[in-house]
């Protein structure tokens, strides 16, 4: 991996980014205009069959949510990134991607030729290439996204607790290869109803 | 020949084809049964039992009757037909390597089917109940004892399967006292959803999935 590493990208609304992190490294995902939602794959930029696992994250804390001290774990339990900022305080990792099947599923018909966060995935893993395929799309990261769990079971997506300017803060603990789709759904509150831009600053520590 | 019964001792790991409209009835044996689930759809094992889009198709923090299980595609792989429990834990995994979980036995089934790491995918456990406190963290408690002998949970197949099984101790379960109990498998012919099949009529997402399983078949 190159040692030059600056990063300062605006994604625009309902586009992706992929690319490689050194170890020790920040990256910071602004939420430029509030209550957008950033989907985010992450995987050991040595061996992509070792990724970013939601569910061994949320057990090893012992908690659904993911803020500052959440170490993201892969499923063999190793550590890609730590979160050291959080000005937004709260981020989902349990409501998945969107995807044109599950629109179809969740909205109808009529939704399945619209944008979605896997589409994007999939062009942007496509574009990477390097042996990366469907079937390395783990339940990914929605920073800014509020999908409350409750006690008596339910669980649903509502309004974001995010605002403009908010952001979250990551400390790469490996050489990491991050996957964005800066979410395009437009059918739920994840966005506002209104898919917006988000900027991503990597800098050395 | 439709159907046959299997039992499964604890902290073991199996693997079986499921067939579009076979029911697979799992029966709790004792203290500690817990039944991590990989699901795989049989024609495509690219495809596979999705969580998130179950859980947030269905507005559910668990797996619970009638729901349907969704794959990354949009059709049912599966539908909860019924079960004495109304919670089953999907968001907690069947926990790390070198500890005493299910992932081991997992790897070691699918291996045989020629899949591997990269086809793991967020698990049911099956008998076990997870929930959050409803904290700001989003904190989790296990529920000790949760399930017990004579407990029993039914799916019936939605389009044909590939079914991968361990019954490993759930990661949170503090027991250390021998090893969990196992389970009793029972594969059953059953019958297509009918117009007013409780899935189906459990919500307008639940019927859409089924649809579009119903399609693939069409």
């Amino acid at each position: 991996m190159s040692d030059v590493f600056e990063l300062d990208d605006v994604i625009g609304a309902g586009d992706g980014w992929i690319g490689e992190i050194p170890a020790g490294h920040l990256l910071r995902i602004t939420d430029l205009h509030g209550n957008q939602a950033v989907d985010t794959l992450l995987y050991d930029a040595r061996d992509y069959a070792d990724r970013y696992s939601a569910i061994d994250t949320i057990r090893e804390q012992g908690a659904v949510y993911l803020s500052t001290g959440s170490v993201l774990l892969t499923g063999n339990g190793e550590a890609l990134a730590t979160i050291v900022d959080d000005t937004c305080g709260r981020h989902d990792t349990l409501g998945g991607a969107c995807a044109q099947e599950s629109n179809v599923v969740r909205y109808g018909g009529h939704t399945r030729y619209q944008p979605s966060c896997r589409t994007t995935f999939l062009r942007k893993a496509r574009e990477w290439g390097r042996g990366l395929e469907k079937r390395d799309l783990g339940h990914n990261i929605n920073f800014f996204m509020n999908v409350p769990l409750t006690p008596d079971g339910g669980l649903t997506f509502e309004d974001g607790v995010s605002a403009p300017g908010k952001y979250v803060e990551l400390r790469m603990e490996r050489d990491v290869l991050l996957l964005i789709s800066n979410c395009p759904q437009i059918n739920n509150p994840c966005n506002g109803f209104n898919p917006t831009p988000i900027r991503l600053t990597g800098r050395r520590p | 020949m439709t159907g046959y019964v299997l039992e499964m001792p604890g902290a073991a790991a199996d693997s079986l084809r499921l067939r579009r409209h076979r029911t697979l009835t799992l029966h709790c044996l004792g203290p500690g049964t817990n039944v991590a689930a990989l699901i795989y759809a049989l024609d495509d094992r690219t495809e596979r039992l999705n969580v998130p889009d179950t859980l947030k198709a269905q507005m559910s923090a668990s797996i619970a009757a009638p729901m349907a299980l969704m794959s990354d595609m949009g059709r049912a792989l599966a539908s909860v037909t019924g079960s004495s429990l109304d919670w089953h834990d999907a968001i907690t995994g069947h926990g790390l390597p070198g500890v005493d979980g299910a992932r081991e036995g997992l790897l070691g089934e699918l291996w045989k089917h020629g899949l591997g790491a990269r086809d793991l995918h967020a698990n049911v456990n099956f008998f076990s109940k997870v929930t959050p406190v409803g904290d700001q963290r989003g904190t989790l408690v296990y529920e000790p004892g949760y399930a017990t002998e004579g407990d029993w949970v039914t799916l019936r197949a939605e389009i044909d399967l590939l079914v991968v099984l361990s019954t490993a101790r759930h990661p949170f379960d503090p027991s250390t006292s021998g090893e969990p109990a196992g389970v009793r498998l029972e594969v059953a012919e059953g019958s297509a959803p009918g117009p007013d099949d409780p899935s189906r009529s459990f919500r307008s997402e639940t019927a859409r999935a089924l649809e579009l399983a119903e399609r693939s078949y069409a």
